[in-house]
């Protein structure tokens, strides 16, 4: 069909058609291109739906995870309970534990139930206290003990609900499958929607989703994001001091100063491949290296700071010396006719112009890095982190998580209230990458230069 | 600060940490994946309390949680290995060989493991019997051994419901696999008369060496599709079964626990599989879970003695203590544990 014979039927002698009228070959020819055109936009279109379908799917799991049904309790702290010394002194009041706090807003909600006269049907107190998470004790103390002025008085204090009484607002928990689960009953349900009613109970934003850290699988409402985005900042910080003027200077030396020989054909053919090798690679050459020869501590962003910055390095590497290369010869030529040195030409001249490229590649990089999970696996990140890292640097050594190995972490779970957690981790993620993306093309189509 | 001072400053960051190596003050755990919620509900509560940091808590596997714990001794390596099966001498062997001499072994309580199907389908009432009948390669049928071509579990058993086999269970490298080995399969294929009839065929030397042969045999399972190993956690197993209605899945009694308006639990021998029925052994498909601590971490990285007492306390292991609410089999002989988790007793040698 697609040969150019001209020898067929119609060359020659027998054009006898108008050319308004096509002849069977530019039909077939056209017919061709047709077809083609319909794959083309099948495909696409097949693309597309893919897409949609995804964000779908991820959107419509995930944004409830950034709601939370609160229960709002006025919890008087009682000082004789709280500070039995008296003294007002943090140290001594950090021995009444999370259990002691815990039944102070259980017997808050008690009475406050009963002082509005709401039907508890035939719920014992006990049952009663299931609908708060355990989490909102340790947030009770936690505040007492910052704030020991607070004894005494009567405070509003909005207290998570159990990951049931939320899923059944947001509908991922029914009468029908209450009356099956054996951590819920349609009791506790109804006394929900009477609280609601009430407007002690409500459904609204929960910004503790960025910023509280991991909870375990008895409390998924508390679960939050916090540990793992200041991993990840943390990670990314390291891997943009290191990569970056590592992998410029490596570019710069290589496409302006260094002999073409053997050797530095070499690396180049190294730097190609290393951009290609399989991430998790990178992992285990992290362990190997920084865990057990170096003796850093597992589980910390400086190691997987350091993993991913050798994993980005060949990745910023390459589009620098692109950059570089793009720059003209002309540039350079008019700088050393001028009498500058060949690094005042580089620095000069050569560098700033290629800049917008090298920044480009370099949050490309960036993303990418933050997006990797598998070399974290094998250094211990894919962990159970609850305590925030200092601030750095020490920080940078204590154990952290990441946003991709949070998300793989909550698929894993076994309650059903962590699956709308790891969708709204992946919309947090998602954000991530779309603002670095965008900054990257920001950042091109305003100071790039063609010439 | 210029872009060079940086990346200087942070090289001797990176240079000063690899050298000082700052005390540890956090414990750090790895291991199974079954274990792995226990651990990581008490570690919580123990981080809240305020005294200690919140222990990292890692997953991985029963296996590479006990690796991990024989790499050596020093602030480098993990405290505590989770293991949802009992250490092997290899592994202690390595540990012995790496520094790590002093092994305390701490068995927290039990964990069953359900067959369940979907909360829709029919009703099903096993017996190893007929889980092996359903999903062994070869049974017994007239004395003979013979392909396994049934279809349906009423096919296999002659009393199950008519519902398609497929049959969801573990793969090779999670502990569980072991258990639902020895008490399922190899019970139902004694019970089947296969185990006979591989024997009889066997020609191994002796009798040893027979049953070695009549073991492999039974844990030989079909591979028309009828039984499909999952490698992920149980919550693949789950997706597959809300993709399948008609499969069969294999699960941890508190991942099931925690799942009970999606599943439908099997009884087996005519048992309901409940903490309960696990704790007085009624229910016969069940393993205990184990904690593997460097003892000579103790006194070295902050918290670890507390930590060990915290999690066997009865608020946490105890039959009315967190982890039971969650799923964990409270062990009956919970007290001697304490009392040996006190007094910092070794592990003897394996029996």
């Amino acid at each position: 069909m697609t040969t150019l014979d001209m020898t067929g039927e119609n060359a020659g002698t027998g054009r006898s058609k108008s050319l308004f009228t096509a002849d069977k070959r530019t039909a077939a020819r056209n017919a061709a291109e047709r077809r083609f055109r319909a794959y083309g936009v099948v495909a696409i279109t097949l693309a597309i739906l893919a897409l949609v379908w995804l964000l779908i799917s991820i959107f419509s799991t995930g944004l409830p995870a950034f709601k939370q049904t609160f229960i709002d309790i006025p919890v008087t702290l009682d000082a004789a309970v709280l500070d039995k010394a008296g003294h007002g002194n943090p140290d001594e009041m950090a021995s009444v534990s999370t259990i002691g706090y815990g039944k102070l807003i259980a017997k808050a909600l008690s009475a406050e139930i009963a002082a509005r006269g709401i039907d508890t049907g035939k719920m014992k107190p006990r049952d009663v206290a299931e609908m708060i998470s355990e989490e909102s004790a340790a947030t009770l103390r936690n505040m007492v003990l910052a704030n020991p002025k607070l004894l005494g008085s009567t405070i509003q204090f909005p207290a998570l609900a159990n990951g049931r009484i939320d899923g059944y607002f947001k509908g991922r928990v029914t009468m029908a499958t209450a009356a099956l689960d054996k951590n819920t009953s349609p009791e506790k349900l109804a006394l929900a929607d009477r609280l609601v009613a009430a407007g002690m109970m409500q459904t609204r934003l929960n910004l503790g989703f960025l910023t509280m850290p991991d909870a375990s699988d008895q409390r998924p409402e508390a679960a939050g994001l916090g540990v793992a985005i200041l991993g990840s900042l943390y990670m990314m910080f390291i891997v943009l001091v290191l990569a970056l003027p590592i992998g410029v200077a490596a570019s710069v030396y290589l496409e302006e100063f260094a002999p073409k020989n053997r050797w530095t054909d070499l690396i180049e053919v190294n730097i190609s491949n290393l951009a290609a090798v399989p991430s998790i690679v990178y992992g285990i050459l992290g362990l190997a290296i920084f865990i057990n020869f170096g003796g850093l501590p597992r589980s910390t962003a400086i190691v997987g700071g350091l993993v991913l910055a050798l994993m980005t390095l060949p990745r910023i590497i390459i589009p620098t010396r692109a950059a570089l290369k793009a720059v003209p010869p002309s540039i350079r030529d008019a700088a050393l006719g001028v009498g500058a040195s060949r690094l005042q030409t580089v620095m000069h001249h050569v560098l700033p112009l290629a800049m917008p490229g090298v920044l480009t590649g370099t949050i490309i990089g960036l993303a990418q890095a933050l997006g990797e999970t598998a070399p974290l696996l094998l250094i211990g990140m894919v962990a159970f982190v609850r305590d925030f890292p200092k601030a750095p640097p020490m920080g940078l050594l204590d154990p952290a998580s990441a946003l991709p190995v949070q998300i793989f972490n909550w698929t894993q779970r076994g309650d059903p209230g962590f699956v709308e957690r790891a969708s709204g981790a992946i919309i947090v993620l998602l954000v991530f990458l779309i603002v670095m993306n965008t900054a990257a093309i920001i950042l091109r189509r305003k100071y790039e230069r063609r010439w | 600060m210029s872009p060079m001072k940086v990346s200087a400053s942070a090289f001797a960051i990176i240079a000063a940490s690899a050298f000082s190596a700052s005390a540890r003050d956090q414990l750090q755990i790895a291991g199974s994946s079954t274990v792995l919620p226990f651990a990581t509900i008490v570690a919580e509560a123990f981080g809240e309390q305020g005294k200690f940091k919140t222990p990292v808590v890692e997953g991985g596997g029963s296996g590479a949680g006990r690796a991990a714990l024989c790499k050596g001794v020093g602030e480098d390596t993990i405290d505590i290995a989770d293991s949802s099966s009992r250490i092997s001498q290899k592994d202690i062997d390595t540990c012995k060989a790496n520094g790590v001499t002093d092994i305390m072994e701490i068995r927290i309580g039990y964990d069953g493991i359900v067959f369940a199907t979907d909360i829709a389908g029919p009703d099903f009432a096993v017996e190893p019997k007929d889980i092996y009948e359903g999903i062994g390669a070869k049974v017994a049928k007239d004395g003979k051994l013979v392909d396994n071509t049934a279809k349906t579990w009423a096919d296999a058993t002659g009393k199950l419901p008519a519902q398609d086999i497929l049959a969801l269970i573990p793969g090779s490298k999670h502990g569980t696999r072991e258990v639902f080995d020895t008490k399922v399969v190899l019970a139902g294929c004694k019970a089947d008369g296969a185990y006979d009839l591989y024997k009889a065929a066997s020609t191994g030397a002796d009798d040893k060496a027979k049953d070695k042969d009549a073991e492999k045999g039974c844990y030989t399972l079909r591979t028309d599709g009828a039984v499909v190993e999952i490698d992920g956690d149980y919550t693949e197993t789950l997706s597959r079964l809300a993709a399948n209605k008609n499969a069969m899945g294999v699960f941890g009694l508190s991942f099931y626990e925690n799942n009970t308006d999606k599943l439908k639990v099997a009884t087996v021998s005519g048992i309901v599989p409940s903490t309960e029925t696990i704790a007085d052994g009624t229910y016969p498909v069940s393993r205990p879970l184990y904690m593997y601590v460097k003892k000579q971490h103790i006194g070295v990285i902050p918290g670890l003695q507390e930590y060990l007492d915290f999690f066997v306390s009865d608020d946490m292991a105890g039959p009315e203590g967190k982890l039971v609410d969650y799923g964990l089999v409270a062990d009956p002989k919970l007290a001697d544990t304490q009392a040996a988790v006190k007094a910092g007793t070794l592990m003897g040698p394996l029996k």
